[in-house]
Formats: C-alpha cells, sequence, structure tokens
C-alpha cells in the first residue's frame, strides 16, 4: 500500500515538474545550435587536416637540402666539379687509376666498363671514389625558410657540398640498398614487394572466393555454418601480428622444405636455406587477408537478384553451372573490388612480415618465391626507426612510393567498380 | 528434325538424380576452402597455446607471477607481464580519449546536420585515412607528433621516446573506424523518432542528443569497444614510437614497451628458437589475441542485440 502511495506521489511530481516546464528561450536554443554546430564542424575540419599534416610531413622530408662531404672533392678530376661532364674514357681512367685493382676486375667482369652506361659510371665513381657522405641533412620547410642559415653553416666545413635533393628519384627506385644513405634505393624493396602480393593473390584470390560461395551456396543452413560465419568474422578482427606469430611457426618452421624450396631442389642464388623466404610471407599474408576477402565476396554474391538464379536453376543448370554462369558473372565487380582493396591493404601490411622473418638489410634483388626477401613497409620501419634526418629523408620517399602503388590501386579498384556498374545499369 | 521429336517422345525421361562426378568434385573443393578458415583458428589456437605452454613449463616462469609481478626483464628472469599490458592500455586509452570528441562529433554532424551530397565528399577522405599503412603513421608519430610534443612540453618532460605520441597516433587511426560505425549506428534510427521529436518542437541539437544518441547507445558503445581492442592489437606505431625496454609507468611523456612492440622487437632481431625469449613472444601474442576476441565479441554482440528492427 505504501509502495503504490509513494509511487503515485513521485508520479505526481514528475507531472508537476512536466507542468512547470518552461521551453528555454528561442534565443538560447538558437545560440546553442550555432555553437554545437561549429563545434562539430572544428571537429570535422580537424579530421580532415590529420590527412593533410600527415601528407605535409611526408612531403616535408622527402625534398630538401643535404650537406655532405667528400674524400675526394670532384673538382680534382674536372674544373667544373661537374662529374657527370665528363667524357666516357675520361671516366673509366678515372676508375682505373683510384680503384684498387681487384675491385675494378671485378666490377669489369660484372659488366664491361665500355659497356656500362655514363650515368652507371658517374654512380660508380661517386660510390668508389668520392665516396661522399652525409653530414646534415635538411627538411623541405628548413631549405625554404631557413637557407641562409644552413648556407652559413655549410661554410664553417671544409670540402663539403650543399645540394638540394628530391630523396625519391629514379635512383632512388631503381638502386640497391646501401648502408650510405645518398647511394640507397629501394628496388630490392619494391621487388619484394611485388614477389609478396602476387603470391597473396595467388593464394587468396581463389580460395576466399571458394570459401564464399561454399557458405553462399552450398551449405545447408545449420548451426555449423552459423559458427563458421562467426569464426570468420572473428578473424578478420584479430591483430595482424597474430598472422605473423602463427606465419612464423607453421610456414617458417613446419613448413621449411616447401618454403624453404629445398624440396623443389631450390638452393642456389638468392635462396635460403630458412624458411625466410617470399613463400611464407605470402602464405602468411594470405590468412591474414583472407577473412575479409570472404566477407567483402558472400555480401557480392548475396547482393545477387534471386531470380537469376531461379531462371538458371529452371532451366535445368547445376548449382556449379548457376555459380559459374550467373552468379559470379554478375556480382563480380564487385569481388574484385573488395579484393583489390584487401590486397592494397596487404601491400602495407608490416607488423606480419617483421615476425616471419623479412631481412632487414639485403644488397641483392630476390629472384625466386624461394629468395630471401625485404619489403616497402619493412624498409619504411627500419629507416624510421633511426633518428638521424637522412633516414627519415629516405623513409618519406619510400612513403611516397609505397603510396603511390596503393593509391594506383585504390584507383582502379573505384575505376573497375564504376565500369561494371555502368554495364549492370544497362542490363 | 522430326525424328529427335519422335526420339525424345519415345525415350523415357528419367527424374532420378543424376551422380555428377564434377559437381561433387567441386563440391569438396569448395569445402576445402572452407575448412581453411577453421584450420586458421585452430591453428592460432593450437600453436599459441603450445607455444606459450613452453614458456609456461620453464623453471624461471610461473603463471601467477606472470600475471602479478611489477617487472618484465627477460635478461635476469623476471617475467611479469604487467609492464606491457600496462603500457598497452595507456596507449589504447589515450587513443581512445583523443579520438571520443572527433569523433562523435563528427558522426553526428555527418548523420544529423549535413546533406548526402556532402556526406559523399566526406567519406572517401576517411577511407583514404583508414587505408594509410600503420607504419606511415607510425613514421608520422616519431617524426612529426613527438617533436611537436617536445616543443609544447618541453623536451625535458618529454623523453623521445612516449606513449603520448603513439597514442594520439593510434587515435588518428582509428578515428575513421570510430566516426563510420557510429555514422551507421546513427543513421539506423529510425526516422519516425526524429519527425516526433521536431513535432514536439526540438531542434536539430535537442533532437540529436534527446532522441538519436540515447537510441542508438549501443552502437556507439560496440564502436568504441571495437577501436578499443584495435587499438590493443595495433603494432607498427608503438614498435617505433613508445619505445623499447619496459617501464610501469603512468606517465604518457615517457617511453614504455606495449605488449605488440616487444612481439615486434623481439621477433625482428636474431634469436633461436626454443629460448625463452621465443617462447614468450607466444604467451603475450596469446593474451593479445585473448583480449581482442573478448573486445570484438562484446561488441559484435552489444551491435546484434540492440539493433533497430524497422
Amino acid at each position: 500500500m505504501e509502495r503504490i502511495t509513494s509511487h503515485s506521489s513521485k508520479h505526481s511530481e514528475d507531472i508537476n515538474k512536466a507542468l512547470q516546464w518552461q521551453p528555454k528561450p528561442l534565443r538560447t536554443r538558437k545560440r546553442n545550435e550555432t555553437i554545437m554546430r561549429t563545434l562539430m564542424l572544428i571537429a570535422l575540419y580537424c579530421t580532415i587536416s590529420f590527412l593533410f599534416i600527415l601528407a605535409g610531413s611526408i612531403i616535408n622530408n622527402a625534398f630538401g637540402y643535404v650537406l655532405f662531404t667528400y674524400e675526394i672533392h670532384p673538382t680534382e678530376f674536372s674544373q667544373g666539379g661537374e662529374i657527370n661532364e665528363l667524357s666516357h674514357a675520361k671516366k673509366i681512367a678515372i676508375l682505373k687509376e683510384n680503384l684498387r685493382e681487384r675491385v675494378y676486375i671485378t666490377l669489369d667482369r660484372k659488366k664491361p666498363m665500355e659497356k656500362r652506361s655514363s650515368q652507371d659510371l658517374s654512380a660508380i665513381i661517386f660510390s668508389r671514389v668520392l665516396k661522399a657522405s652525409v653530414l646534415e641533412a635538411y627538411s623541405l620547410f628548413e631549405s625554404l625558410f631557413q637557407r641562409g642559415q644552413l648556407i652559413e653553416n655549410a661554410l664553417t666545413y671544409p670540402n663539403a657540398d650543399l645540394i638540394f635533393r628530391s630523396w625519391i628519384s629514379p635512383r632512388f627506385i631503381r638502386g640497391e640498398q646501401s648502408t650510405n644513405p645518398l647511394e640507397s634505393g629501394i628496388w630490392g624493396a619494391i621487388t619484394g614487394s611485388v614477389g609478396v602480393i602476387l603470391v597473396t593473390i595467388l593464394f587468396s584470390f581463389p580460395l576466399g572466393i571458394g570459401t564464399a560461395v561454399y557458405l553462399c551456396e552450398y551449405m545447408p543452413r545449420s548451426r555449423w555454418k552459423n559458427l563458421l560465419q562467426i569464426n570468420i568474422y572473428n578473424l578478420s578482427g584479430v591483430p595482424s601480428i597474430i598472422y605473423g606469430l602463427l606465419g612464423l611457426v607453421v610456414f617458417v618452421r613446419v613448413f621449411l622444405p616447401i618454403t624453404s624450396g629445398q624440396l623443389f631442389g631450390f638452393t642456389s642464388g638468392a635462396a635460403t636455406d630458412s624458411g625466410r623466404t617470399i613463400l611464407s610471407a605470402g602464405l602468411t599474408l594470405t590468412l591474414l587477408i583472407l577473412p575479409v576477402i570472404v566477407i567483402n565476396t558472400q555480401e557480392a554474391i548475396l547482393s545477387v537478384p534471386t531470380y537469376i538464379k531461379q531462371a538458371s536453376y529452371g532451366l535445368g543448370a547445376t548449382k556449379w553451372q548457376t555459380v559459374w554462369h550467373h552468379i559470379i558473372p554478375y556480382c563480380i565487380g564487385r569481388i574484385l573490388t573488395g579484393t583489390i582493396l584487401s590486397v592494397s591493404r596487404a601491400i602495407g601490411e608490416t607488423a606480419p612480415l617483421v615476425v616471419v622473418g623479412a631481412s632487414t638489410f639485403l644488397t641483392i634483388v630476390p629472384n625466386s618465391i624461394f629468395s630471401k626477401y625485404t619489403t616497402l613497409p619493412i624498409q619504411i620501419y627500419q629507416w624510421s626507426a633511426r633518428p638521424q634526418q637522412e633516414f627519415q629523408n629516405l623513409a618519406a620517399g619510400a612513403i611516397l612510393v609505397l603510396l603511390t602503388i596503393m593509391l594506383t590501386l585504390n584507383f582502379i579498384a573505384i575505376m573497375y567498380r564504376k565500369r561494371v556498374q555502368k554495364k549492370l545499369a544497362r542490363l | 528434325m522430326a525424328d529427335s521429336t519422335t526420339n525424345f517422345s519415345q525415350k523415357q525421361a528419367s527424374l532420378e538424380k543424376k551422380t555428377r562426378i564434377g559437381e561433387s568434385l567441386i563440391h569438396v573443393v569448395l569445402f576445402a576452402c572452407a575448412l581453411c578458415s577453421i584450420f586458421t583458428t585452430v591453428g592460432i589456437v593450437v600453436i599459441l597455446a603450445s607455444q606459450s605452454a613452453l614458456f609456461f613449463a620453464d623453471p624461471q616462469v610461473t603463471l601467477l607471477g606472470f600475471f602479478t609481478s611489477f617487472e618484465w626483464q627477460p635478461s635476469i628472469g623476471k617475467f611479469g607481464i604487467l609492464p606491457l599490458l600496462n603500457a598497452t592500455l595507456l596507449t589504447s586509452f589515450i587513443a581512445v580519449v583523443f579520438a571520443t570528441p572527433f569523433a562523435i562529433l563528427v558522426a553526428i554532424f555527418l548523420s544529423e546536420f549535413t546533406k548526402p551530397r556532402i556526406k559523399a565528399i566526406i567519406k572517401p577522405i576517411l577511407e583514404v585515412l583508414a587505408g594509410i599503412p600503420s607504419v606511415v603513421y607510425g613514421y608520422f608519430a616519431v617524426g612529426t607528433v613527438t617533436p611537436v610534443l617536445q616543443r609544447v612540453f618541453g623536451s625535458d618532460t618529454v623523453e623521445f621516446y612516449n606513449t603520448a605520441s603513439a597514442g594520439i597516433v593510434i587515435g588518428i587511426l582509428i578515428l575513421p573506424i570510430l566516426i563510420t560505425m557510429i555514422d551507421d549506428s546513427l543513421t539506423s534510427v529510425p526516422n519516425n523518432l526524429r519527425e516526433a521529436s521536431f513535432g514536439l518542437g526540438a531542434t536539430r541539437l535537442q533532437t540529436s542528443f534527446g532522441v538519436v544518441i540515447p537510441g542508438s547507445f549501443s552502437g556507439i558503445a560496440a564502436a568504441f569497444i571495437l577501436g578499443f581492442s584495435r587499438a590493443i592489437g595495433e603494432t607498427m606505431i608503438v614498435a617505433l614510437a613508445a619505445g623499447a625496454g619496459s617501464a610501469l609507468t603512468w606517465n604518457p611523456f615517457r617511453g614504455a614497451e606495449t605488449m605488440t612492440g616487444y612481439i615486434v622487437r623481439i621477433s625482428g632481431g636474431d634469436i633461436s628458437y626454443n629460448s625463452i625469449d621465443y617462447n614468450s613472444i607466444f604467451a603475450i601474442g596469446l593474451v593479445l589475441f585473448l583480449a581482442t576476441l573478448g573486445l570484438n565479441i562484446i561488441s559484435r554482440r552489444i551491435v546484434k542485440k540492440y539493433q533497430w528492427n524497422v
């Protein structure tokens, strides 16, 4: 009884409160709305500006002045200090004169000096004879706005050159890795990345589509199907480094004879006797992106209208004929778009590859899937981890290359999606 | 022509199910594909568990000490996960705190205050932000955010490797996920609720905070749980920016190694298989796996349970 009265008294209190309630004046409400709207816009601009700050910090480091010194200054060989302007014969003469005999013969044996390009020769002169080394490197911001200070600073060093340098250049892209930041390149890393991604595509594409088709079209609705779906969703949320641990044990250690190529007799060249090969890295990334591809493909298959399936079955087609001739062609655009996007994410993946043992320093270009390898993100990681400015510059250059590759892939995916959508709209 | 029709009518059409070898073969192949995902899960669990078992079998390690000891120094035989766990929670906490105001405000703006046309411009920008590899964010943390922090707070208080910088950049990394998920859950609130609120004379703002946000509270909570789980599993940013060397500290301006950072540092160096260091990364991986799995499951449960059924 008491409870009821207390309840009803609270109720009447509420009613009284409601009766006494006055709406806030119109002006206050308008003011509040304006304030919050401004805050939201600020938040939005901040979010977008993160992207621009990130881009700016990359570009800031990709170009800038470098102060470097030579062991032998180029003016000793040419009056203007321009090695590039020397004649072919003169360059060979310089090399013959300044290199130790054994080094010269080795280089000559690799590729005869006379047949080498002029640029190639000057590159060798730079690295072997002049031996340029970085004293200080600057960011683009410093190069533009503190130029006077930099020049003053440069004058205090004898025998040093201050040159504005783009850290991303054809030589950087085609060059081999080196301990000297002025000569270091990323060709090995690019080849490694491409190799790993090709292996990943080769395995993940059929496996992913196969799984999705099985789940959507073949598997009867049951508890097991539910379990499988939940399992795939959970896998897509597992941190990438865990896949690295999985790959380390399964592909690098247990499947060693296969992933190292010993089983197939690959032991020469850049091949290793350990399982730390392009193949095991590609397989690890396959497991990593498989759940995402399956989820994507399932969505694509579910978007196929039922009447298409029913028409096909109605004409007496078998299950596989329906899938192969009607369902997959209908949604191949969406499947491919999703796959390309997840592959482009795999290109940027670093943590699992560190765990499965990408090489940190590698001067040879991988030549088979059983080779040692390094990839672009691994290079970026190695260079970013070093505090000196010149390595930050190298990292920025490599990031620009990586982002260009990824953006190109994304662009292809978007264009492809548009084209397929247009085609479907005409159907 | 006539011949074939008569032939057809004479022949009894068999309605029995034909056995098609090709079809069943394809069925088996597809089934094998689907098994791969099961094997992946089983593989992860078995490998993490078995290698961790090796780790805990070592006489230097005790299960109790692993979870309660305050020091992680494998070289002198001290294995307490708390410093690593603490650093992981600290960076993730900073990340979520940093991202929250941006995520909520931008999501409300996108779903309640703007036209679809503008949303169509902003969404791709968020997609680009979400597609940038985490190692690039790591470079950003070391090369840009840390120097800025040092300039603002003084380089005496801010160490070069610090959890604040890593946390902030992880916050930027999870921002697109948070915005997309919160926006989705706000948009899924039925329109008649909004219209009822407008009909009572409420402003857009009052409707957003009084009706739409309470109506999608579970979705927002799920988004934050998922974001937190992503932050815990994030590796490259903390490996680059948060420092190497475990430390039990709540000071965000000091360096402290996280669980993922430790795994990367140990596996990146040359260690021999079956050493205690090697086994320890699997024990930490197991803790990481269980934590993220738990958070993801909770997040999905919440979304499933409190969906609007329109």
